[in-house]
């Protein structure tokens, strides 16, 4: 087979499972709402405010309850060490 | 006969040898390509799909929360606070809230403590997330045991643990009775965490909270609005590690196209000047070039994206564990609800191929428009 063909099949091929990937995403989402009905369902009983995505500090843990000078908890020019401080934004006071 | 298609195809299968020819250079130089658009791919997708559960499950939470605020720093809130705010015209509920952080010093975990208001425990029993029973290795039936403030141990029967679909929300949550809550952290008497408010009008919400804010100049109103808009704008570029990212991306693909654009090595600048001499015109060439940057440029980026996409909805993108963990014990086990964000792709689309493929026409055109012979010695 030439080169060529060989390379427009392969091109085909990536636009063929992106394709897939765009199937699988529609119908992984319309399967999976059940999980997140139970998760919205869990905030909605617990009353819980925040993702579980940091555990290491409680401004992270809690991203919206936290106070914007909680990173420099110990002096005000205590530089903000937690990794996931460098990966999340305090919140926009009003 | 030679149709336009039939002229393209030659073209490219002549570009393809060409590249081939210099297999080692251009098979890195794919590689490399390849590595950047997965890692900005992997990027896209993870935080476009956690983006959208957070703004799913967020609905649910609650309308308004009332902190405290003593020097700054989150204090409780007296329940006296509570009749005042329920005075106020429009607003349906308060309640206070009962929640805390717990530090595990055996397994060095940090937990979150709360007392449920709809589903109230027994004294003696909890629930806990799937995080907090992985980390201390308990089932259903166990007995988990923590330290009081007076360095009591408290032993809990574990009720039940909560669904691995809820790590997400709950993973690190232990769910206990106000009486162990108490026992626990010794709260002052007639003290919550903060209230929870909700309003009969969800228009006037706004109005509430400026009601209590000036009601309480120490109190710090916080709308469901806010606690989306935190998660909407989390992993932000702004965000100092996606800054880094994306910057070392941007600049990895300006390396690439000022490598290409800074000139052509002298091997093809005789293959152009002997393609040049046996007939072939100008447009010729760019077409050859063209084809050359768009055959590495889109193979890197259909292999990125679909590499990128396999890492963060089939694998749960174990290569951005590392860094979400930081330095925490408890992490949550967690896999997203597969999403494509097609105006972000059609971005890095843009960004990757487009910028390789015109670096790769210029320099070409430059040496397609001398003589061939100049060509061929220089």
């Amino acid at each position: 087979m030439r080169k060529s063909s060989t390379f427009l099949l392969f091109m085909a091929f990536c636009i063929l499972v992106l394709a897939t990937f765009s199937l699988h995403a529609h119908f992984s989402s319309a399967g999976g709402m059940n999980n997140r009905r139970y998760r919205a369902q869990l905030v909605q009983e617990l009353g819980l405010t925040d993702l579980c995505l940091f555990t290491e500090a409680r401004y992270t843990r809690h991203l919206s309850m936290a106070d914007n000078h909680s990173a420099f908890q110990d002096h005000p020019v205590s530089l903000e060490h937690f990794p996931s401080g460098a990966l999340t934004m305090p919140r926009q006071f009003r | 006969m030679t149709t336009p298609f039939n002229r393209h195809k030659n073209i490219l299968e002549f570009a393809l040898s060409s590249l081939l020819r210099r297999k080692a250079k251009n098979l890195s130089l794919l590689g490399l390509y390849s590595l950047i658009v997965f890692i900005l791919a992997s990027l896209i997708f993870f935080v476009h799909a956690l983006k959208q559960e957070a703004a799913f499950i967020l609905r649910n939470a609650p309308e308004m929360v009332v902190q405290r605020q003593l020097a700054g720093r989150h204090d409780l809130i007296p329940l006296d606070y509570l009749t005042k705010i329920r005075a106020i015209r429009g607003v349906e509920s308060v309640t206070p809230r009962f929640w805390g952080y717990y530090y595990d010093p055996v397994f060095r975990a940090n937990y979150t403590i709360m007392v449920p208001d709809e589903k109230p425990l027994a004294p003696g029993e909890t629930i806990i997330g799937c995080g907090v029973a992985r980390v201390q290795r308990i089932a259903a039936g166990d007995i988990v045991t923590f330290r009081s403030h007076t360095n009591v141990p408290i032993l809990l029967n574990v009720r039940e643990i909560l669904s691995p679909e809820s790590e997400l929300v709950a993973s690190d949550l232990i769910l206990m009775s106000r009486q162990d809550f108490q026992e626990m952290f010794n709260l002052p008497r007639g003290q919550a965490t903060d209230l929870s408010v909700t309003v009969t009008n969800p228009d006037e919400l706004t109005t509430v909270a400026i009601k209590i804010a000036e009601l309480f100049p120490g109190a710090r109103p916080i709308l469901r609005s806010e606690m989306l808009s935190t998660y909407d704008s989390l992993f932000d570029w702004r965000g100092g590690m996606i800054t880094m990212i994306l910057l070392s991306a941007i600049l990895s693909f300006v390396i690439f196209a000022c490598d290409k654009s800074s000139g052509l090595s002298a091997e093809e600048r005789k293959e152009i000047g002997i393609l040049k001499s046996i007939g072939w015109n100008t447009p010729d060439i760019l077409l050859l070039k063209f084809w050359e940057g768009i055959a590495i440029s889109l193979s890197a980026f259909m292999v990125g994206s679909i590499l990128a996409y396999l890492h963060v909805f089939l694998f749960s993108a174990p290569f951005f564990a590392s860094a979400l963990k930081g330095w925490s014990v408890l992490y949550p086990e967690f896999r997203l609800v597969p999403a494509i964000n097609a105006y972000q792709l059609a971005i890095l689309f843009f960004l990757s191929v487009f910028p390789y493929t015109a670096a790769t026409i210029l320099p070409s055109w430059l040496a397609a428009t001398v003589e061939p012979d100049a060509a061929m010695r220089s």
